[in-house]
């Protein structure tokens, strides 16, 4: 009897762009061995809409409504860091009360959007239940947005030298009410989800990126933070008076496996969460009087010049790199988006992996697909 | 953590005659390199262990055309930072704007690698030694460079019609609703 040596044929397969578990329109083609996954070539860009050029053809302010529409889980700190850029290029300085107020719906729209992520992220592992509960606590944040300025994802809150409104009578309490329900949520979370044995086997040893090759590729936000490096711009480079609060930069320690991982990822939203309630009571506390549009200009029209701005959103560092030629448009607006560069790291960080964990990778790394196709 | 003009220095003694201008009273100083030896600079300013560059926050192309007092060119610009020391510093390069190529930065920073395939999405900026030069957010048989200022939109893409953006902001001035059907031309 002649035994013929089984070799193994290598398969193309497509993940997306309609596949429930890639966090919007996102295809990944999958050059699989079996049920390991040899080589990942993304395809983006199924949300192009060209941001960039449109931008150039209207005028400064026009430009806020699109940064919304990028990054529309966190639409606050993506104004915010467009807002901040234009300013700096004019050198508005923006009272008290509108720096506190952009930290809170800043902070608050952390949290949001760090529910979303980790609630998809169980949902994406097989974990229904926590899922719901964050989208219960993040609905409760989006109603103090929809009193606040009417809308509840795109806010157009953020505007150059203030904001749009100022907050209705009876949000601090309302806030204060919000965080009081939510503290207790996390602990929750954490026996629900992140201490889950079934979660921990799932994510801890899968994914890992390690320190130098996310510093190569420019990974920023918590997946940054995850490797491990004690890296945020709210402390770094801190903008709106970041610096006069007190809070902590939460880490990956690798608690139940190599640094780096999903895991390690995940938890550090966790605790960012806890970190942005701190920040959020002591803005809530001190928040002085003033008018909101108090700097607002009748007409924004930098001088000629440009400025690289970055913030940290709930993703990571946004760039906004802004060429002014002295006209009421801008001449050149180039977004550097955080999820564009942890995607780039996803071919490298997933080499090797099951089919099955590539989900948990993507998931991890908390991309939103309207940012990275801009 | 050296200020920029501090790093200016150490570029100018180590390339004397590769920085071809500089402005350091702007919000963020700058540095012109000749577009040839781009590719030496950078590597140079990553691996010096005063300047260590371990990360390349941004590269953006820019179309300088129709724009007064300025010769028309296209620029690739490089947003150095630095997080060992903390420091940051940014890097242009002029090109022409018919067949522009310059080397790839991708060996020194691997972020490199995507941003360049966006710049050549964009501008059609050729970076020589790229692994992977392909078209990233539009598809690959898209025709033109998008961001380029004297881009015109196809009229059809695969037999479907692609209004041009004007055509949406005088229907919206004139009060009609912009979002119909796109293929009723």
């Amino acid at each position: 009897m002649q035994v013929e040596a089984f070799e193994g044929e290598e398969m193309i397969l497509n993940m997306g762009p309609q596949h429930p578990s890639t966090h919007g329109v996102l295809r990944l083609e999958l050059q699989t061995d079996g049920e390991v996954v040899q080589k990942i070539t993304p395809h983006i860009g199924y949300l192009h809409r060209c941001f960039e050029k449109h931008a150039e053809n209207v005028d400064y302010p026009g430009v806020i409504p699109y940064t919304d529409r990028m990054d529309y889980i966190a639409s606050m700190n993506n104004s915010l860091g467009y807002a901040l850029a234009v300013e700096k290029l004019m050198g508005i300085e923006v009272n008290d009360r509108v720096k506190a107020l952009r930290v809170i719906v800043a902070e608050l729209n952390r949290i949001a959007s760090h529910l979303l992520s980790i609630g998809t992220y169980a949902m994406d592992i097989g974990a229904f239940t926590p899922f719901l509960h964050c989208f219960r606590e993040r609905e409760k944040i989006l109603d103090l947005f929809e009193w606040t300025c009417g809308a509840r994802l795109l806010y157009n809150y953020n505007w150059v030298g203030g904001l749009s409104h100022d907050i209705p009578e009876g949000f601090v309490d309302k806030t204060r009410q919000f965080m009081a329900e939510f503290e207790p949520v996390i602990a929750e979370q954490n026996e629900l989800l992140s201490f889950n044995k079934i979660f921990i086997e799932r994510t801890a040893g899968v994914g890992i990126l390690g320190e130098e090759l996310a510093i190569s590729y420019n990974v920023t936000g918590p997946n940054l933070r995850g490797s491990g490096v004690s890296w945020d711009l709210r402390k770094a480079d801190p903008y709106c008076g970041y610096e006069t609060y007190d809070f902590n930069v939460p880490v990956g320690q690798g608690k139940f496996g190599p640094l780096g991982s999903c895991w390690d990822r995940y938890y550090v939203r966790v605790r960012e969460m806890e970190e942005s309630l701190k920040i959020l009571r002591q803005a809530l506390d001190r928040l002085p009087d003033g008018d909101v549009q108090e700097k607002v200009p009748k007409k924004v029209k930098p001088p000629k010049g440009e400025v690289y701005g970055r913030t940290e959103t709930p993703r990571g560092e946004l760039g906004y790199y802004i060429v002014s030629d002295g006209s009421p448009n801008p001449f050149r607006v180039k977004i550097k988006s955080p999820c564009f560069t942890a995607l780039a790291v996803l071919p490298v960080i997933s080499k090797g992996e099951m089919v099955a964990d590539i989900i948990a990778v993507i998931g991890s790394i908390d991309i939103v697909m309207g940012e990275l196709d801009r | 953590m050296k200020t920029a003009p501090e790093i200016l220095q150490v570029l100018q003694a180590q390339f004397p005659e590769k920085i071809l201008k500089s402005e350091m009273g702007v919000l963020d100083p700058w540095a012109r390199v000749e577009a040839g030896s781009i590719v030496e600079v950078c590597s140079f300013m990553k691996s010096d262990l005063n300047l260590s560059f371990d990360t390349l926050a941004c590269l953006s192309g820019v179309d300088f055309k129709g724009l007064k007092g300025e010769t028309e060119r296209l620029e690739v610009v490089y947003h150095l930072f630095s997080m060992k020391q903390r420091h940051k510093f940014v890097l242009k390069v002029e090109l022409p704007r018919d067949n522009p190529s310059i080397g790839t930065v991708e060996g020194i920073w691997a972020i490199a690698n995507w941003h360049e395939r966006e710049a050549f999405d964009m501008f059609g900026i050729r970076f020589e030694g790229h692994s992977d030069l392909r078209r990233i957010l539009c598809p690959d048989d898209w025709e033109g460079y998008p961001l380029r200022k004297d881009y015109e939109q196809p009229e059809t893409y695969r037999g479907m019609p692609v209004r041009p953006v004007k055509q949406f902001v005088e229907m919206a001035n004139e009060g009609l609703p912009v979002g119909t059907n796109p293929f009723k031309a």
